[in-house]
């Protein structure tokens, strides 16, 4: 089953072997971290996040949670005014104020993010500090973190990792001598959750967990007999720091796709002494399943071009499983930061002939695109109408992180998302 | 420090963003972070413009603060001219960078380009959008205006007007401006220059060159039209032309304005609002309670409508701009009302809440409001949705502006009707509670009010707003401290009160409520739900 032949593969050198990566710096077109909040407050489902901030971070907040949901939100920003930016004293008063107020309304908030932006930290305003403050001040047990979702120092999914990196210090302990266990790092949808530790339990892994958990309360243990699996690439910080608290990281690819999907839960089955034959039991039917159901997209996208804007950080993972199982063609693979260690396996497995870029220059990056002309290119709100109207078939790229698109039986269904876009091409004639 | 979660207005610089996106031939530097650039999309995908805003970011980051974030503001300011060659450029600062002061204004001076660079100065902790606008369109016409220039003599030539205030994101601005150009025709008037929308800069020096201006949207044009009155002697129209009575106004002002023949300003034969309200089909929309709120011209001109149009009872007004409060609450006053000038949607949401309207005409926001308290709702002002932004003509202003707002102030409220058609026939074999109403997701009709408990929104609980108690007990009490009268309603009164049509049922039973605790009346039974129903009709 294993022998189960890959598409062909455009690198015949070892995993660790330098690419050829560009590094751009100009304009950038992409969301600041605070958007994680989108995401992040529908898992965690006893936190708040209060964005300490001016009237365009809840602008941003509301234009980007607007556009696809209206959910009513467990997040909201304290905007400063005036006042708030003459004296530090004021802002850490007022804050005190805003926080007690708010806590006092919400009693199931059990724990509550200060979440720095850009204007907060150019004035320097001591969250952290505060947060502790506020927290030192509190009987009720409510954990009060602060992390930075600014743009100056964060782009959009990296506002996860500061979350993430910010709970870190909070979780517990495990024994010294406790049994392995395995803690999947990165907020996936709950049925992807559900999905993985079905087939982990199978499997006969027993000590799983999931970073972050549904519930603030109930934080996963962590030690030097944790292994760590990274189910998204932008988690530097988080994974930098569970390391630092003894925790080994498993070396893998992203679970996207069939192949991605086998070959991260493999890191896991063989780090955790699986038996191989239990191990391909275990995922045949679901590996099958999802390679049956590719079947449809790949008569869409196969031999396509594609030409990824920076935006996510997923953009070579994705590539990666575009090009292998859907058989698409890398013109450019752009993304805001690409963690070298942590895509490792990923770069290995792109194709020479596919340019490589870190960082953003939107203008120059257009251009390319326009002389390229792709058939389908992956971009950000802000640009995706003005490519349709000069005649390009896009791909929201945000989309790509806000669905379920990770494991067996969610491949068909992030191969449908580039799908799409071009099947609606051929079908209207407007 | 103001908590909020949903804002009616976005920060300064993205009105100045919906006056340059609206223009042709200008660019607009931002000194601003990389998340700034989300205002890209508010454009895109809520408007579907094919285009991207004219606007480069610098997108600095915390490494830059340290060094050189004005050479990088400047750099970008030539980048942007080399590649784009606008006729104008504007400069300024989102909220981030107003804190570094880099002075983008004289940093663009020294650049020393062959076109106009417009510095704004737009306080980002004190100000809102529709102030940025307004800011950044008064800032274009001083700079740009030709005070030299002059309307030719009338003698052989039709007059012309000015079009002040559409912008981009503008609710209905792309119909109105056609629509009013197409009434001023009809008048003999020529419109000389649109502006912000579609206008270049060379078209806004020819500004003085029209007799008139007309102040389509006070809160983008007034500033500017004031200046234009004062330095090159252009009156201005400001009646804002919503509804019928205010077209015809409006028309009015222009006939006597221009000298024609008042026998102009008869209605044209496709208006059809009066009729289709006077008709007797509509009588049922009398004494409709609705709660107006928006942005202050659209809110003051729905309100009118309402009143004066469709013969509405007006219960609650108000604006979240401060600017034209005074405007709004002198129109309330005239209402018998007191204004709501607000930016806090929970506070709205209270207000509303607590005068149970049977309409509610607001924004996006307001329709969240009204969708949570279970009440129709049409959308009459920005801040605007996708769906604010119809494919077909769908003006608010004009004799067909007025056509639209008949069906879209009435529509929520016929939809209304036929639900109780439905309740009518709640046992019939085919139109059974299961059935649901069509506009309300299929869910049982006789779900609402009672059976619905939504979870109670966090952002509500924040307010601590009170919806409408879903329980069969119900506690009355006035200020904190008094004591509180429980009322029980018997269940042959409860059953009494689910015959009376749903959109007036938490009417009755406020009514009966309050009058029960007026008179002290602890049980509710059937004789009390039509003792109170006699003294409320009394």
């Amino acid at each position: 089953m294993s022998a189960a032949p890959r598409p062909s593969v455009a690198c015949g050198t070892a995993p660790t072997a330098a690419r050829t990566i560009i590094a751009e710096r100009g304009q950038r077109e992409v969301f600041c971290g605070l958007t994680g909040i989108v995401w992040l407050h529908r898992k965690i489902q006893d936190a708040f996040f209060l964005i300490v901030g001016s009237r365009t971070c809840a602008h941003l907040m509301q234009s980007a949670a607007g556009v696809m949901v209206f959910a009513e939100p467990r997040f909201g920003t304290a905007i400063m005014e005036e006042k708030d930016l003459a004296g530090l004293a004021d802002a850490n008063d007022e804050l005190d104020r805003v926080v007690t107020q708010l806590l006092a309304r919400l009693p199931d908030v059990k724990t509550l993010f200060l979440v720095g932006s850009c204007p907060s930290e150019v004035i320097k305003l001591d969250l952290a500090r505060a947060a502790q403050r506020l927290q030192g001040e509190r009987t009720d047990g409510v954990r009060i973190l602060y992390y930075s979702g600014s743009g100056i120092e964060t782009t959009f999914t990296q506002g996860e990792d500061a979350c993430l990196a910010a709970l870190v210090p909070e979780l517990p302990a495990s024994a010294p001598d406790a049994p392995p266990s395995l803690m999947i790092v990165g907020t996936l949808p709950d049925m992807v959750e559900d999905q993985f530790a079905r087939m982990l339990a199978q499997m006969g892994i027993e000590r799983v967990s999931f970073f972050p958990a549904r519930n603030s309360r109930t934080l996963p243990e962590v030690g030097p007999n944790t292994r760590l699996l990274l189910a998204q690439p932008f988690l530097g910080e988080t994974a930098r720091l569970l390391e630092g608290r003894g925790a080994t990281r498993l070396p893998a690819p992203f679970p996207f796709g069939a192949d991605g999907t086998a070959d991260w839960l493999r890191a896991a089955a063989n780090a955790f002494g699986v038996p191989p034959a239990t191990f391909e039991t275990v995922i045949a039917a679901p590996r099958a399943r999802a390679r049956k159901a590719l079947g449809g997209p790949r008569r869409q996208l196969e031999g396509k071009s594609i030409f990824f804007f920076p935006d996510s950080q997923l953009e070579p993972s994705l590539a990666r499983f575009l090009h292998e199982e859907l058989g698409m063609r890398l013109i450019e693979v752009a993304s805001p930061y690409i963690h070298r260690d942590h895509l490792a396996e990923e770069l290995a497995r792109l194709p020479q002939s596919c340019r490589l870029v870190e960082g953003h220059d939107v203008d120059a990056q257009l251009d390319r695109a326009r002389a390229a002309k792709p058939d389908i290119i992956v971009c950000g709100l802000g640009l995706a109408n003005p490519l349709e109207a000069e005649g390009f078939t896009t791909k929201w790229s945000i989309e790509l992180v806000f669905s379920p698109v990770h494991g067996f039986d969610q491949a068909a269904d992030l191969a449908g998302l580039f799908a799409r876009p071009l099947v609606r091409r051929d079908l209207l004639k407007v | 420090m103001q908590l909020t979660v949903w804002t009616y207005e976005g920060p300064p610089h993205v009105g100045a963003m919906r006056v340059a996106t609206a223009m042709k031939g200008v660019h607009y530097v931002l000194h601003a972070p990389q998340g700034d650039t989300y205002a890209d999309l508010l454009f895109t995908m809520i408007e579907r413009r094919d285009h991207r805003p004219p606007v480069t970011y610098t997108t600095f980051q915390a490494r830059d603060l340290g060094t050189d974030t004005a050479s990088l503001l400047q750099g970008a300011i030539e980048g942007a001219y080399e590649r784009f060659k606008p006729q104008a450029m504007l400069v300024g600062a989102s909220c981030t960078a107003e804190l570094i002061q880099d002075d983008p204004g004289g940093l663009a001076r020294a650049l020393k380009l062959p076109v106009p660079v417009i510095p704004l100065e737009l306080p980002s902790y004190q100000k809102k959008e529709n102030w940025g606008a307004s800011e950044t369109f008064y800032q274009l016409v001083r700079a740009l205006a030709d005070t030299s220039l002059k309307p030719p003599p009338l003698e052989g030539r039709r007059p012309r007007a000015n079009l002040l205030g559409p912008t981009a994101l503008g609710f209905r601005h792309r119909d109105d401006v056609t629509e009013i150009t197409r009434l001023l025709d009809g008048l003999g008037v020529d419109v000389h220059v649109v502006a912000p929308l579609n206008a270049t800069p060379a078209d806004l020096a020819t500004l003085p060159q029209a007799d008139f201006n007309v102040v389509l949207y006070p809160e983008t044009a007034e500033t500017a039209a004031r200046w234009l009155e004062r330095n090159c002697r252009q009156p201005m129209i400001k009646t804002v032309p919503i509804g019928l009575g205010a077209t015809r106004a409006f028309v009015a002002e222009v006939v006597a304005l221009c000298g024609l023949d008042p026998a102009l300003a008869a209605d044209p034969p496709g208006s059809r609002m009066g009729w289709w309200s006077r008709s007797i089909d509509s009588n049922y929309l009398t004494g409709k309670r609705v709660f107006v709120f928006g942005d202050a011209t659209h809110a003051m001109a729905m309100a009118r409508v309402a009143r004066d149009e469709l013969g509405f009872e007006v219960v609650g007004m108000g604006c979240y701009n401060r600017e034209f409060a005074r405007d709004v609450r002198a129109l309330a006053a005239e209402f018998g009302l007191e204004a709501l000038i607000s930016d806090d949607y929970l506070e709205v949401e209270a207000a509303i809440a607590s005068v149970s309207p049977e309409l509610v005409l607001g924004t996006q926001m307001e329709r969240h409001i009204a969708k949570r308290l279970r009440l129709p709702c049409a959308v009459i002002s920005a801040p605007v949705h996708v769906q604010d932004f119809p494919a077909r003509y769908s003006p608010v202003m004009g004799f067909e502006g007025a056509n639209v707002l008949f069906d879209t102030l009435v529509h929520p409220l016929v939809m209304g009707l036929e639900e109780h058609l439905l309740a009518m026939f709640r046992d019939d074999f085919e139109f059974n509670d299961a059935q649901g109403a069509s506009h309300l997701g299929g869910h049982g009709a006789s779900a609402a009010p009672e059976a619905v408990a939504p979870a109670i929104p966090a952002a509500a609980q924040i307010a601590a707003a009170s919806t409408v108690d879903p329980s069969r007990e119900a506690a009355l009490g006035g200020a904190a401290g008094e004591p509180v009268l429980r009322l029980v309603w018997s269940s042959e009164a409860e059953r009494e009160l689910k015959k009376i049509p749903f959109f007036v049922r938490g009417k009755a039973r406020r009514n009966t409520e309050r009058y029960a605790s007026d008179h002290g009346v602890s049980e509710i039974s059937l004789e009390t739900l039509y003792d109170a129903k006699a003294h409320f009709s009394s």
